[in-house]
């Protein structure tokens, strides 16, 4: 059994346009200790997954299936006041943008003895003690100093730092990261990825990391699942979905990076025709078809399965594989 | 949580901007009552007077009476009809409404628009006084204006349009001041756009929002402004009908026919309800941020 | 020798008053503090560092959408620097803008076609049919339907509206494009087909650009020479494949070896240096050697004297700092940080 297993997880929004079919099937599983990527471009539902995970999207329109099991507990069947203990403590998450998930009004050291005392019925100095050490574990120097500092007073970096600190207060056992470095400069996100690899290390935390970024997967990541239009088109460990990615649109994400281009020599980035399909209908059919080199008859008459291709390999693609590359018309 | 974030995130769906908004305007009940009430408004004072009669015509055999066929709302103690006066107070409502508003957004408009964009100590010396101005409860500095300005229908609406000019300036200046700095007005800079093109072709296009929404809540003041100030003798001269002067006359008459002050009071109430409600609306409608 | 070039910049300052002064907190923001730049004729210069560099007031100087404090700008061998907008308009169609931001960059009250013609319109070319007919052209070089005229920005999906902001730069064939984190706000895919599209661009018409980018990769990709930014200065400024081959100044090392690589191998095998610290506040510029606060090998020198760019290893190659020397090279910025592991363990 897996820590975190997501099952057939779909998420369907109502709005005044009608039905976002935001999350149309993803499944996955997280070991412990595991960092697992979650990497597509924007709009392909991965926000949407993760918030589904301690129940964070909206109660009122929207509409989810599905399971999540921690540790074999069915989350979708907890009450509201159940996830409440839960989120934080077993599962927390971290936000793209930290200024808006600290509060502007306290002291983060405060923030952090808060999180503490909910959950763990520390004492205030005990908290105070634990609220450094964590500010210590995320690299940020003269914690104790560092405490009494307002959010606005932090630097993006620190802020970030001080949210994964929140984050993992209470020692969780996942901890969801939603495009943690996105905001970030590269010197300052290279120190927060390391902060993240270390818990990992430390602590045992298992993270789902959200990025658009292939750089960062690359850096952090143990595990990669890739999704196009609210489904996984790939899972694999991290060095076999670069060494040998599996779906054409995988190959198309790396090919279309300035770095390969640069490897190859040319003055030509490799580009993805056609556009990501609007998330209004879930057609039994390969929705990459359309733009997919390789699309044949059959990728638009029958949706792929995921299925293994190679040992923890696993793609949702008739034709999969750079060896197939220029030998289909 | 960053609910706005990931709505930004959508890919684009091709529905026409126009039926978009028609159909959250439709959504929203509050604001159809409010179109139905303005439209009603609107038709009585265009339509009323024509089918009405005559609002000065005297009939002495029934002053002061109550509603009945051959005078849908009674007569006041001249023995006019009301329902006539009603409808020909209409036209000095709406004109006095709107009128006095569209000429603040004339007047407003181009010194809002200038203060934002250029800044500096014109826009530093505009705004103080626009502040002082704007210490003045509206009414008051109506009043003000029209015993000054003398009492006429032309002068009300002057008196009115000034006092609603200082909130006209700020919030168009407001939204030049926003507009200014964004991307596509640096790029109309960089086109070589010069300052009336880029305040008029720019900025302006892109407050209209916030104008109309401003609009129809300034109209509704304005009706009030008029009632008030014809009510103090400082506005439409008698015998010419508005609701405020026929609200001053029913005072006199309170005991023994109310009607005479609730029909005008009502009209008063409904017509400003009306224009509050379609601004609360459109004012929804218009605002990405409401949605 | 500078008329040769379409914009040579020369120690350029921007400052801005930050604070308030009711608040008694005003001081002075030196966002951009002695800046030379040359770009010649149809060559495209990479402009990289990290946000708050002063990135992006470059750009706003070199368009003249601000006027600098102090320094001249000189475009087509004329100095701009202090011209009048009035002054400028005749010079307006040598050089134009793109934004970062697709989503408000387009006026949303105008057509595409509208947002397209408009430098032509304030050009003062009246004729619909010429302006009609300059739009008809953009539409195509850039890959966009001819449909699109009509439609407005809200419908368009960010690359297209990329594609809108690089036709209406281009409308009036300027001599130098100033780009300003034109594919930031885009996806991989649609990040490449813009970057595809801007190269075959400037190989048609030949205009020069100032490519303004926090990413290096993209800046590695798409520039003929890269200036390097940090605090308001140019730290280092060559060709792409010398920055690339050897970078010298230790701020360009540690950037380079932070940036993320595409490769689980390469990634975890790269010594990484992580800088200390962040990067300053551009209103409390440290003394000596901006980049002292978080370089690891800065020495006293570095704390009081503020390092000259120039070329030390190469004319064409220049550095601002102390620590580079003839016939030694760039300091080694990953010894301190085996040093230091050393000392721990
Ligand atoms: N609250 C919401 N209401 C309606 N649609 C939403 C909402 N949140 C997300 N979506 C839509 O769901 C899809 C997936 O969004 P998201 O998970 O945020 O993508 P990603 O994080 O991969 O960029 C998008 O089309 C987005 O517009
Ligand atoms: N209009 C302005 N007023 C005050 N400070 C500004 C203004 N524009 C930029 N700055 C400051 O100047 C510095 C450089 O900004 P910018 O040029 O935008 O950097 P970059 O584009 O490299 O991110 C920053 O510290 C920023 O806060
Ligand atoms: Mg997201
Ligand atoms: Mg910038």
């Amino acid at each position: 059994m897996s820590l975190l297993e997501v099952e057939d997880l779909r998420v369907t929004f109502t709005t005044e346009d009608g039905p976002v079919l935001a999350v149309k099937r993803m499944s996955f599983a997280l070991e412990s200790g595991e960092i697992l990527a979650l990497v597509g471009e924007s709009g392909c539902g991965k926000s949407v997954t993760a918030m589904s995970i301690p129940r964070l999207l909206p109660t009122s329109g929207v509409e989810i299936e599905g399971a999540v099991r921690l540790g074999g507990r069915d989350l979708t069947a907890l009450a509201e006041r159940d996830l409440e203990a839960l989120r934080g403590k077993e599962i927390s998450v971290v936000f793209q943008e930290p200024m808006t998930s600290l509060n502007p009004a306290y002291t983060v050291g405060r923030q952090i003895v808060e999180v503490l005392r909910r959950h763990e019925r520390l004492n205030s100095r005990k908290a105070l003690d634990r609220a450094v050490e964590l500010l210590e574990l995320v690299g940020i120097p003269d914690a104790r100093r560092r405490c009494d500092s307002y959010p606005h007073q932090l630097s993006g970096g620190m802020r970030q730092r001080v949210m994964i600190a929140i984050g993992v207060a209470c020692n969780p056992k996942v901890l969801i990261a939603d495009e943690p470095t996105t905001a970030l400069d590269v010197t300052i996100q290279a120190g927060v990825l390391e902060v993240i690899a270390n818990l990992r290390d430390t602590l045992g935390t298992a993270v789902v990391l959200i990025t658009h970024d292939l750089g960062v997967v690359a850096k952090v990541a143990d595990r990669v699942v890739v999704m196009y239009a609210g489904r996984s088109v790939e899972e694999a460990p991290v060095d076999s979905l670069f060494a040998a990615p599996q779906h054409p649109y995988t190959m198309g994400l790396i090919d279309a990076l300035p770095s390969s281009a640069l490897l190859r020599g040319t003055r030509r980035l490799e580009e993805i025709p056609g556009m990501v399909p609007p998330p209004t209908s879930d057609p039994d059919e390969c929705e990459f078809a359309a733009r997919c080199p390789r699309a044949s008859a059959r990728c638009t008459s029958a949706r792929p399965a995921l299925k293994v291709s190679e040992a923890e390999h696993r793609v949702a693609c008739y034709h999969p594989g750079r060896k197939e590359v220029g030998r289909v018309s | 949580m960053s609910q706005v974030g990931l709505a930004t995130a959508a890919p684009v769906v091709r529905v026409s901007q126009g039926r978009r908004l028609r159909r959250r305007f439709l959504r929203r009940p509050m604001a159809v009552i409010g179109l139905v009430l303005v439209a009603a408004f609107v038709l009585l004072a265009l339509v009323g007077p024509l089918v009405s009669g005559d609002p000065l015509a005297q009939d002495f055999g029934a002053r002061l009476a109550p509603p009945s066929a051959h005078h849908l709302l009674g007569t006041d103690d001249l023995g006019r009809d009301v329902f006539a006066r009603i409808a020909h107070g209409a036209r000095v409502s709406l004109l006095a409404g709107v009128a006095s508003t569209a000429l603040a957004v004339v007047v407003g408009v181009p010194i809002g628009l200038g203060a934002g964009y250029f800044r500096g100590w014109l826009d530093s010396a505009i705004m103080r006084l626009n502040d002082v101005l704007l210490a003045f409860p509206f009414l008051i500095f109506a009043v003000g204006l029209a015993a000054i300005l003398g009492a006429s229908l032309r002068n009300v609406v002057l008196a009115l349009a000034i006092a609603q000019l200082p909130s006209v300036i700020r919030i168009t200046r407001g939204e030049a001041l926003v507009l200014r700095d964004q991307d596509f007005v640096s790029g109309a800079v960089a086109d070589g756009a010069r300052p009336i093109t880029i305040m008029f072709r720019y900025l302006l296009p892109n407050s209209l929002n916030a104008l109309i929404v401003q609009a129809t809540v300034a109209i509704p003041g304005a009706i009030i402004g008029e009632a008030a100030l014809s009510f103090l003798g400082l506005g439409v001269q008698p015998p010419t009908p508005s609701w405020g002067v026929m609200l001053t006359t029913a005072q006199q008459f309170l005991a023994q026919a109310p009607q005479l002050a609730i029909f005008p009071g009502l009209m008063i109430a409904l017509a400003t309800l009306g224009f509050n409600l379609l601004g609360d609306g459109l004012r929804d409608v218009l605002d990405p941020r409401s949605h | 020798m500078s008329a040769e070039n379409v914009l040579t910049v020369r120690g350029l300052t921007k400052h801005y008053l930050g604070g308030s002064r009711l608040r008694g907190t005003q001081h002075v923001v030196r966002a951009v503090d002695g800046v030379d730049l040359r770009i010649a004729a149809g060559e495209i210069l990479g402009l990289v560092g990290e946000s708050g560099s002063g990135k992006s007031t470059v750009g706003r100087c070199v368009t003249r959408l601000t006027t600098p404090t102090s320094g001249t700008i000189e475009l087509l061998g004329k100095d701009i620097s202090r011209r009048s907008q009035r002054q400028l308009r005749p010079l307006r169609r040598e050089v134009h803008i793109v934004f970062q931001d697709p989503y408000s960059s387009l006026n949303p009250r105008m057509t595409i076609g509208e947002i397209i013609a408009e430098p032509l319109r304030q050009q003062g070319i009246r004729s619909r049919r010429e302006r009609d007919l300059g739009v008809a052209e953009m539409l195509e070089r850039t890959g966009l339907r001819q449909e699109m005229r009509t439609r407005y920005p809200h419908e368009l999906s960010g690359g297209q509206r990329q594609r809108v902001a690089l036709a209406r730069a281009l409308i009036r064939r300027p001599r130098l494009v100033v780009a300003d984190e034109p594919v930031s706000a885009l996806d991989v895919s649609v990040q490449a087909s813009i970057l595809n599209l801007l190269l075959e661009l400037q190989r048609d018409l030949g205009f020069s650009c100032l490519f303004i980018s926090h990413d290096l990769s993209v800046v590695e990709f798409i520039s003929d020479r890269i200036a390097v930014m940090y605090l308001g200065r140019i730290v280092e400024t060559t060709s792409r494949e010398r920055l690339f081959r050897e970078p010298q100044h230790p701020y360009t090392q540690a950037l380079l070896s932070a940036a993320p690589v595409p490769d689980p191998a390469l990634a975890r095998g790269r010594e990484r240096v992580i800088l200390r610290g962040d990067l300053p506040s551009a209103a409390a510029m440290p003394a000596g050697c901006r980049f002292h606060t978080r370089c690891p090998v800065a020495v006293d020198r570095c704390r009081t004297d503020d390092p000259a760019l120039v070329g030390v290893t190469a004319p064409d190659h220049l550095v601002a700092c102390h620590l580079v020397e003839p016939g030694r090279g760039a300091p080694d910025i990953t010894a301190v940080r085996r040093a230091d592991a050393d000392h721990s363990t």
